[in-house]
């Protein structure tokens, strides 16, 4: 398990150093999934198995498909090729094969946490909704806040753009 | 059993923080600016969920559930606000941002 963990973490490093410095968004775009990847299989090597799954369905799924969805609607064919080439794949998928050939070690092992053994979904869920449920009902009140604020901000453009 | 030093793990949130950090001060793309602050935030999760689970404890998780509802309801923000930037300034470079001066 500590090897995995060495492992997934120098591919977290490297992957966020190329989002970093890559030119290209979409290229940086595509290292970022992979740092996202990365940090799940810390998180699983940690012993968290619930927020691992929640990083990759979160993180590396809702997240990245908002970024995905705002690089087509700002429609930058001008500032980056129309078509990503087949090479811009070659590095997250090097980095992802290596994340995917230690998940599947990792699940013969079973989680491990380093104090002993993984905390799961079940203690994760009693503390959320036992002494944390108001942080919960302000984390409801803060998504809500924000779907209105972005609807709202993307949707004054149509106006504006009847004005004009 | 051999285990995972809690100050590799927070060395690692550590370096992940920096390399977020750097870039939102270097890189100049809205959209990869964004990229940075949800890499910084990531990195701080992991420093909630390394100390969770070195004690064992479901707080640390607890913790970065409420990290991960933050970013969401940043990135959904911050991406509605870059596509006003874009229509208003037509790039996507935030330096252009100091047009907004009166």
């Amino acid at each position: 398990m500590t090897v995995l963990f060495y492992i997934a973490a120098a591919v977290a490093v490297l992957a966020t150093l190329l989002v970093v410095t890559r030119r290209n968004l979409v290229h940086a775009l595509l290292y970022l999934v992979v740092s996202l990847f990365a940090v799940a299989v810390v998180f699983y090597t940690l012993g968290a198995p619930f927020v691992a799954a929640l990083e990759v369905i979160v993180y590396a799924g809702a997240i990245m498909m908002l970024f995905v969805f705002a690089v087509m609607l700002l429609n930058l064919s001008a500032d980056s090729p129309p078509r990503v080439p087949w090479t811009a794949w070659v590095g997250p998928g090097i980095l992802v094969a290596v994340l995917l050939a230690e998940v599947v070690y990792g699940l013969t092992l079973g989680p491990r946490s380093p104090g002993g053994s993984a905390v799961g979904p079940a203690a994760v869920s009693e503390a959320l909704y036992g002494p944390y449920v108001l942080g919960v009902e302000l984390a409801s009140m803060l998504l809500l806040a924000a779907l209105i604020g972005a609807r709202h901000l993307a949707a004054r453009t149509r106006d504006e753009e009847d004005d004009v | 059993m051999a285990a995972v030093s809690l100050d590799h793990v927070l060395a690692l949130a550590a370096v992940l923080f920096a390399v977020g950090f750097v870039g939102l001060l270097t890189r100049r793309n809205l959209i990869v600016v964004l990229a940075c602050i949800e890499i910084m935030l990531n990195a701080a999760g992991l420093a909630f969920v390394a100390a969770g689970a070195r004690w064992g404890q479901a707080d640390g998780q607890v913790m970065f559930l409420f990290v991960l509802a933050m970013a969401a309801a940043e990135v959904a923000v911050g991406l509605a606000l870059a596509i006003r930037f874009r229509q208003a300034m037509k790039s996507l470079d935030v330096d252009d941002a100091d047009r907004l001066r009166g």
